[in-house]
């Protein structure tokens, strides 16, 4: 159904579009309360940017409908070269707001697994989803996005791996974008049990131009002791969006969670990826790369926060800055009392294309413990000249050198994606956005 | 026959003149030494054949076949046919050395004669042995984590996989342990022949009892002050600098010393 407003909806039109999609009476309470946080609570504050001023809440339709994906031959081209088509066993397809193709081999049924579009899922498994739905990772009340986000879910994906399940292909999500008006409340929930192990890739692509819409995106991860995750994701969407992103973890005892995250969008883009290490020698291993044009204004904040003995956080962040793109890099590593033994690790690294972008590399270390380690290395320059004389002297023309240098310097978060269209699609973006 | 010639080159960093008039010929089929105390100029002339950055030539030219390369990009120079194994070459991450001597050699052909990749392996496997390089180096980013010998080891390698017309090594032998000396003279040797030239600087006579060269110069001063055979390098190895500082007056040979 279709909702349309210029302003936010009023808690009936919640309700509404709660029943609506058949979902039980505690998500309807759940979305109506959050509709009542989100007025009154604050933004949240990303360090060195103001977003005061940024559109967070108006948006020409609440959801639109489009025609679902009848086979994936109908896939449009940019989608179509995610996948492999014969080979991808999971694999899910949102378009804007519509579920339009899902997979799940019958390994994965009988071992338990689910993987499954979020509404599906708040009403086939109504149990798993209230216990974990913004209960552990993200909560409802932190900030008005997060509450906004809440009452107006309207996508996304739950995944459940249950106890001892080692998940051996990765599971595919895309979320195509090609409706001006469409706004994307996604919603990501993935839960790995005890000594589970799962990789989860999501890849948002705009064919659009230019959108009007809102992303408030939120993704959970909740890795339970001993158990593994691996996250990719590949953010493209399309300027004209004002885009909240916050992909979180929380990581239980000899859990692992390892994010590899190319944050590509046009759109002004808050985003935010925050790993808790709750438990004894849990590891969060954070690479997130970035390119921004144009006249985008960009915050990323990463942090990996030790509540865990023997708790380790890496964060590896490499940004590009061309035309008059704007960012702040806030690598944040906090080390909470008797957290000991813990080692936080960041680099953050930011390579200048142009006179006026501008790229600010914030490296914090916040520790509130004696017995630990951690480092920092940040930086913001141009391509070392000393490193084109070196390429140039072999042959290697100026931007042929200068185009190695980039995507080498970009290349950890590519080399780290497990799945070969989502590479490849990453490697064309970053090609098109830094030519 | 190829010749490199290099006339009254004068070079300056930071404004401070190096430099001061160097003169030097070199042809194909020879190989060429240049010795010499530190603090002479000797690394100065191959940065400023390649084209760094930093050193800007205030005069002379330096011509390959009658071409001032001194007017190309650095690129159009390698292209040209020069090749600089460097004393401290650069390390570029996620670049791996095999995606770089691929786009290295490709540089070089036309588009759509590019090296096939079955061709391109096998010969980079073939070298790499012979270099006794471990297979795992081609995967690894250029130069990254690379100990002083292994980049030393590098620079051969992609001298042999780019077969330059003249090669300028600078320095190859410093810092590298008796096997890995070893293992690049044997790259230098296999390069030898009609079609390529290469002068080698060095302050270590050592080297030269691996590759034994055809002309010997010594610099001082920032200018070519003695050239000789093979011999000249013998008798540097006994007798050590001082008789040609004498022999022409030095008193001290470093350039800062003379400014």
């Amino acid at each position: 159904m279709t909702v349309e407003t210029k302003l936010a909806l009023s808690a009936e039109e919640v309700r509404s579009f709660s029943q609506s999609n058949n979902e039980p009476a505690w998500f309807a309470d759940f979305r109506a309360d959050a509709l009542a946080k989100a007025a009154e609570l604050a933004l949240p504050t990303p360090d060195k940017t103001n977003i005061t001023k940024w559109n967070f809440t108006e948006f020409p339709k609440h959801t639109v409908e489009s025609a679902a994906y009848a086979s994936l031959d109908s896939l449009p081209a940019e989608v179509a070269a995610l996948i492999d088509v014969e080979g991808q066993q999971n694999l899910y397809i949102q378009r804007n707001n519509t579920p339009a193709f899902s997979k799940v081999s019958e390994e994965l049924k009988a071992k338990g697994v689910i993987f499954t579009d979020i509404q599906t899922a708040v009403r086939e498994h109504s149990d798993l989803v209230q216990k974990y739905f913004m209960t552990t990772a993200v909560k409802v009340d932190e900030h008005k996005l997060a509450a906004y986000h809440a009452a107006l879910v309207n996508g996304g994906v739950f995944v459940y791996v249950p106890r001892n399940v080692i998940v051996e292909e990765p599971l595919q999500v895309v979320f195509v974008n090609d409706d001006t008006e469409a706004s994307l409340f996604n919603h990501v929930l993935v839960v790995a049990e005890e000594s589970s192990s799962v990789t989860y890739v999501e890849t948002y692509v705009s064919t659009i131009e230019e959108s009007k819409g809102l992303a408030n995106i939120i993704a959970e991860v909740v890795v339970k002791d001993n158990a593994q995750v691996v996250f990719g994701a590949v953010d493209v969407l399309a300027k004209g969006f004002t885009t909240y992103v916050n992909r979180r973890a929380n990581i239980a005892r000899d859990g692992k969670i390892e994010w590899a995250l190319g944050l590509m969008n046009d759109s002004d883009t808050i985003s935010e990826n925050i790993s808790h290490l709750i438990g004894d020698g849990s590891v969060a291993d954070t690479k997130t790369v970035v390119v921004g044009r144009g006249t985008q204004k960009q915050n990323f904040t990463t942090e990996v926060r030790h509540w865990g003995k023997n708790s380790d956080g890496q964060i590896l962040k490499h940004g590009v800055m061309k035309d008059g793109a704007q960012s702040i890099f806030n690598g944040i590593g906090k080390i909470e009392h008797g957290a000991t033994k813990a080692n936080a690790e960041q680099e953050s690294r930011v390579l200048m294309l142009s006179d006026k972008a501008r790229g600010d590399a914030n490296p914090i270390l916040l520790i509130d413990e004696d017995d630990v380690t951690a480092g920092h290395a940040a930086s913001v320059g141009r391509v070392d000249p000393i490193q084109l004389y070196y390429l140039m002297s072999r042959g290697i023309s100026k931007a042929e050198a200068e185009r190695l240098v980039i995507h080498g310097f970009l290349a950890p978060v590519v080399t780290n994606l497990p799945i070969e269209g989502v590479k490849k699609q990453l490697t064309e973006v970053i090609e098109r956005k830094v030519r | 026959m190829a010749t490199l010639e290099i006339k009254d080159l004068h070079v300056e960093i930071d404004g401070k003149e190096i430099l001061k008039g160097v003169n030097l010929s070199i042809s194909t089929n020879e190989v060429h030494a240049i010795m010499g105390p530190n603090g002479t100029g000797k690394s100065t002339l191959a940065s400023a054949i390649m084209g760094h950055p930093k050193y800007e030539v205030t005069q002379g030219e330096v011509l390959l076949d009658g071409e001032n390369v001194l007017e190309m990009e650095v690129d159009e120079r390698a292209k040209a046919g020069l090749f600089l194994a460097m004393q401290y070459p650069s390390e570029i991450a996620g670049v791996t050395n095999a995606d770089f001597l691929r786009s290295a050699i490709n540089a070089r052909r036309e588009e759509g004669d590019e090296i096939s990749l079955m061709k391109f392996i096998r010969e980079l496997d073939k070298t790499m042995e012979f270099l006794e390089m471990p297979e795992e180096m081609g995967q690894r980013y250029l130069n990254e984590g690379f100990s002083g010998g292994e980049k030393k080891r590098n620079e051969i390698l992609q001298l042999m996989m780019i077969k330059p017309t003249f090669a300028i090594l600078d320095e190859i032998d410093s810092g590298l342990d008796i096997d890995a000396l070893k293992v690049v003279s044997k790259g230098i040797n296999e390069m030898r022949g009609e079609g390529f030239g290469c002068l080698m600087i060095t302050h270590y006579q050592r080297l030269l009892n691996y590759i034994t060269p055809d002309h010997v110069h010594v610099m001082m001063q920032g200018k070519v002050v003695k050239s000789g055979g093979a011999e000249l390098a013998q008798r540097l190895e006994a007798d050590g600098y001082d008789w040609i500082k004498q022999e022409l007056g030095i008193e001290e040979e470093t350039v800062e010393a003379e400014a």
